[in-house]
């Protein structure tokens, strides 16, 4: 491979131009070589002899005549075991190990292998010699943590193969040599239990593409029974800052219903990524018994942290996902925001003189975006098995108002969209994902027509509550009236749910049904009332037993016996009970 | 060796061109003016082309002003005699002292690494039952207060800070009146803690590139003192201020503005200051006030809007008190807990009411019937206000807590506050 050179012409922020002496290609890594320092950058733009590099680190200190060299190689990340329980960078540098060797600060141009090259793996082999291989097929296995982590043919190595040799069972570290292959002309592929992988490049090794029908269980109520998101589905939180979207998708992170989670942390408070990263070991996965962190992956490139890194963040983020999904298993990825990814782009597209579109973000931020959100997906693995990954994105909209550049082009390509308002958070009403501007196309835990009829309540209620801002709770009739109290019951007890409540905090699916059997029948049932102030107080009550009833352990005679005490409650006024909810319940019981 | 030229090939703004070889990104030069020299900092290399921002701005420069290079960033010296004295955007003095140059150390300097952070769990104490009751202020947070101009945010900054017991005060002053300025010097004077306070002040007056300065100067020393073990308030006022002279820059430089003509990194560069702040876990920390001032009193202004999503909760200041609603601290459930028993549900329970009591207010003046429920609400209300939002009230904690209780059995009966009965079997005045 021919090592290009070049030295520096320009320094404008982040951008530094190079004039080169060979060929180099479209993000490609380069280094800027500064005294004993080496910064990364990555190639934007080719014209003539003069690239365009943005830098990952701070550039200060660079001159015109300052030298640069070229890797040949894309932006790309290690894939291998070890990735798990780990905290990285944008660039997939393992921070705690950058903390040892150089304190409290980042110092710029310190990169450090991603995977531990001494811990040793016990190896079993799977591929036999003589076998035909192609990319992604199983060479062997390694435990890691809870999983059998696949050790498979690098993803890059395009055509088949004949296994000419492989190590037997043992503890191998990853740099040492567990199989050679062999390709039609005789050349040999000595390979290790790692390779690379280009973060811009989608990992496509997989047998087809599947439709996104099996929910992703999140035990979040408002999510999984009326905006649910489905394993290989994409979904987006938009919302203004301090409507609850970091501690959305911090519940979301520990209880969702899959394989892995990784975090991108993408330009946001580093302090936010503090608590998940010194709470995670110390809570039990109930999947798997081991701690949350063994199936975490934390990608970190916080709001301070240089930003052409956090561009990359997101794919070093989705590159992992893929590598884990080609195991048959399923990841959930969670970013927030990929608002400040974007606003990156902006700030990359700003200094290259680019044409801007809407509010400068760049013309291609549409596209860019849905090739994000195309990473996402369930997938038939060649082996037949499948696999997951499902993208969570927060937004962050300018002034809180969604008619935005990146919010628009998000809820173009998405499949569910969570939005939460600030007339929801302020009153407290967490999560605060509103009921009527959200949607989901996908099928959640529940029959969609039982969700639609529930949510008919909601959208009826909130009318009634519009119309008496105007003319008063006198002005209204009773049966109005009782809508409107209805509604605001299945607000109070299912939409809304206490994160910090260590019982209500995540709630299982056939939990998720039980209640809205409940609630089912608290809308469909006529109630005897004397006057709206009776109605009132009998609903007070009523939502007062049904939050107790949310802090109660699942299961356990407490709980049967609070059920059972609602129940008689509701029957002291309850004068007859809808058709439509009478189907429900049959179906639900 | 310093490298002098004698030719400036562009003059834009406060932005000049100079031709010259070996040139450092983010290099100090001196321009030599006829009003007198001025500090100039490398903003961008083209080849042999080097513009230059500079400090005291493009005004009266001609093309054939001397410009110096210094071959060394932006420094600041650093040491205890810095305590109680007062300094320019650029570091010189604005006091009668001596100009300081030993221990230079740079600023702008790289962020913390995430791993090295630990979850902040320390309550700083203000007086303020608005904020210590209802959005505790916790060591090691960033937290602006939003206001309107004309509201006394430099006030409630200063009171807080005489208040907080803090070892070390860094005031960075941005587009400050002079009327301010003073304030600032006779309050911190009167309160004795003048020692204790370090200034890097700009004024209306001074040069808008000084402006930019500020944040970075005054966070650098700050950090120099939490790295040896102070902990240090770091009061930035104006950051809206600051926001506007990065956009005026950005103007005259021809970026294209993202919103409403401020840059599109103005996240970016609001973040990296904010984010200063911090604990370091065996050693001092950084807890930043600033003030935002919203123009029209408008949330979703760039400026209150990308600092609201880097900060770590705001206090919004109107009518001369901080709002509950709209004000936050987003790591109060990080200390609440552990302060008394009755903390949380206090703050909870009282705020519930209030929310209720603006409800009625709203019914009232629309002339709805006012039930009985609505009168107690109203009486309530009235001494929420008067009795814990007004700033002149000025109490510990714990008497806040007490004096919360006092209002409730003034206004209505146990069951009727939502409170736990365990708490209010503890806490509940007993008529005398
Ligand atoms: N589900 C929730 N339950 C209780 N409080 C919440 C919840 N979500 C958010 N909050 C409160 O709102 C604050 C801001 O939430 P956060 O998720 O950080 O907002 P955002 O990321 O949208 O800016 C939190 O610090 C917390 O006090
Ligand atoms: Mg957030």
């Amino acid at each position: 491979m021919t090592t290009t050179k070049g030295s520096v012409t320009g320094v404008n922020g982040n951008m530094v131009t190079v004039r080169v002496d060979g060929t180099v290609s479209m993000n490609e890594v380069a280094f800027i070589v500064l005294g004993d320092k080496r910064l990364k950058a990555e190639v934007i733009r080719v014209r003539g002899d003069l690239v365009q590099t943005q830098v990952f680190e701070m550039t200060k200190g660079i001159k015109v005549g300052t030298p640069a060299e070229f890797s040949g190689e894309m932006l790309a990340v290690e894939l291998g075991p070890g990735l798990l329980g780990k905290i990285f960078d944008g660039l997939q540098n393992p921070l705690p190990e950058v903390a040892e060797k150089t304190g409290f600060f980042l110092e710029p141009g310190v990169y450090l292998d991603a995977l531990p090259k001494d811990t040793t793996w016990s190896w079993t082999p799977v591929a036999k010699i003589g076998d035909q291989v192609e990319r992604a097929d199983t060479l062997g296995t390694v435990p890691e943590g809870a999983f059998v982590h696949q050790v498979m043919v690098p993803f890059g190595l395009l055509g088949s193969y004949t296994v000419k040799s492989i190590k037997p069972s043992g503890m191998y570290t990853i740099r040492e040599e567990v199989a050679v292959l062999e390709d039609a002309d005789g050349a040999s592929y000595p390979l290790t239990m790692m390779f690379e992988w280009p973060v811009k490049r989608a990992i496509d090794c997989y047998a087809e593409r599947l439709r996104p029908v099996e929910p992703m269980v999140t035990k979040n109520r408002i999510i999984d029974t009326f905006f649910p998101v489905a394993k290989g589905g994409t979904y987006c939180i938009p919302g203004p800052f301090g409507a609850g979207k970091t501690v959305l998708q911090q519940v979301t992170s520990r209880n969702a219903d899959v394989d892995i989670v990784i975090i991108a942390a993408c330009g946001e408070r580093a302090g936010e990524v503090v608590e998940t990263l010194k709470e995670f070991p110390e809570l039990i996965d109930p999947r798997t018994g081991k701690s949350l962190m063994e199936r975490t992956i934390i990608v970190c490139n916080t709001s301070s942290m240089p930003v052409a890194a956090r561009e990359a963040s997101v794919y070093t983020a989705v590159t992992m996902a893929e590598y884990y999904r080609q195991m048959g298993l399923d990841v959930l990825l969670l970013a927030d925001s990929t608002s400040r990814w974007a606003q990156a782009m902006r700030e990359m597209s700003g200094r290259l003189e680019e044409i801007p579109g809407e509010e400068a973000f760049p013309a291609y931020l549409e596209s860019v975006i849905a090739g994000f959100y195309e990473r996402a997906g369930i997938v038939r693995l060649k082996d037949g098995n499948k696999g997951s990954v499902t993208i969570g994105g927060t937004v962050s909209p300018a002034g809180g108002n969604f008619e935005e550049p990146v919010t628009q082009a998000t809820l173009k390509v998405v499949g569910a969209f969570h939005g939460l308002s600030r007339e929801r958070s302020d009153a407290r009403k967490y999560p605060a994902i509103h009921p009527l501007d959200s949607w989901s196309k996908y099928q959640g835990i529940m029959d969609p027509a039982w969700v639609g009829w529930a949510h008919w309540y909601l959208e009826r209620g909130s009318e009634v509550g519009q119309m008496m801002k105007v003319v008063g709770e006198e002005g209204t009739s009773l049966d109005d009236y009782v809508i409107y109290l209805k509604s605001e019951f299945l607000d109070a007890t299912y939409l809304q749910q206490n994160s910090f409540d260590p019982v209500d905090a995540s709630v299982s699916p056939e939990r998720q049904e039980f209640v809205f059997g409940r609630a089912v029948r608290v809308l469909g049932t006529s109630f005897d009332f004397k006057d709206k102030e009776a109605a009132r107080g009998w609903f007070n009550r009523l939502r007062q037993m049904s939050l107790d009833i949310n802090g109660i352990e699942w299961g356990c005679d407490a709980f049967t016996e609070a059920d059972e005490g609602f129940l008689s409650f509701m029957a002291e006024r309850a004068t007859g009970l809808d058709q439509k909810a009478a189907l429900i319940l049959e179906s639900l019981e | 060796m310093k490298k002098v030229y004698s030719r400036i090939e562009s003059i834009t703004g406060n932005v000049i061109t100079v031709k010259a070889s070996d040139i450092t990104y983010g290099e100090l030069a001196e321009v030599n003016t006829r009003f007198g020299v001025s500090l100039a900092e490398v903003i961008r290399l083209d080849n042999e082309m080097v513009s230059l921002q500079v400090f005291a701005g493009g005004r009266g420069i001609s093309n054939g002003d001397e410009v110096m290079f210094l071959g060394h960033p932006m420094l600041v010296s650093f040491s205890d005699a810095l305590k109680g004295r007062i300094f320019t955007g650029s570091g010189e003095p604005r006091d009668k002292g001596p100009a300081l140059h030993d221990n230079l150390i740079p600023i702008g300097g790289p962020s913390v690494n995430p791993v090295k952070r630990i979850i902040p769990r320390e309550m700083i104490r203000t007086g303020i039952p608005m904020i210590d009751v209802f959005n505790t202020l916790v060591k090691s947070q960033k937290l602006p207060i939003f206001s309107v101009s004309g509201e006394p945010y430099n006030q409630l900054l200063a009171r807080i800070a005489m208040q907080a017991e803090v070892d070390l005060i860094v005031l960075g002053g941005m587009g400050l009146k002079y009327d301010d300025y003073l304030f600032f010097k006779d309050a911190l004077e009167e309160g004795g803690a003048l020692q204790k306070t370090v200034m890097f002040v700009h004024t209306a007056a001074d040069p808008v590139v000084e402006c930019l300065m500020v944040p970075d100067i005054s966070l650098a020393v700050a950090e120099k003192f939490a790295l040896k073990g102070l902990n240090v308030l770091v009061l930035l006022t104006d950051m809206t201020n600051f926001a506007d002279a990065l956009k005026e820059i950005a103007i005259t430089q021809e970026q294209v503005p993202s919103n409403r003509g401020y840059p599109g990194d103005l996240y970016s560069q609001l973040a990296s200051r904010y984010e200063k702040a911090v604990d370091f876990s065996d050693s001092g920390s950084i807890t930043t006030l600033a003030v935002t001032t919203m123009p029209g009193d408008d949330v979703t202004h760039p400026v209150p809007d990308n600092t609201g999503y880097i900060t770590e909760g705001q206090f919004y200041l109107k009518g001369g008190r901080i709002e509950p609603f709209g004000s936050l601290s987003r790591l109060k459930q990080q200390v609440n807990g552990k302060t008394r028993a009755d903390h949380r549900s206090i703050m909870d329970g009282m705020i519930k009411l209030f929310a209720a009591y603006r409800d009625t207010l709203e019914k009232k003046s629309m002339g709805f019937q006012m039930s009985t429920w609505d009168k107690k609400l109203l009486k309530y209300g009235e001494l929420f206000e008067r009795e814990m939002m007004d700033l002149s009230v000025n109490i510990p904690l714990e008497k806040a807590l007490d004096k919360g209780w006092e209002i409730l059995a003034n206004c209505f009966e146990p069951q009727e506050t939502g409170l736990q009965s365990k708490l209010i079997e503890q806490f509940w005045p007993q008529k005398a």
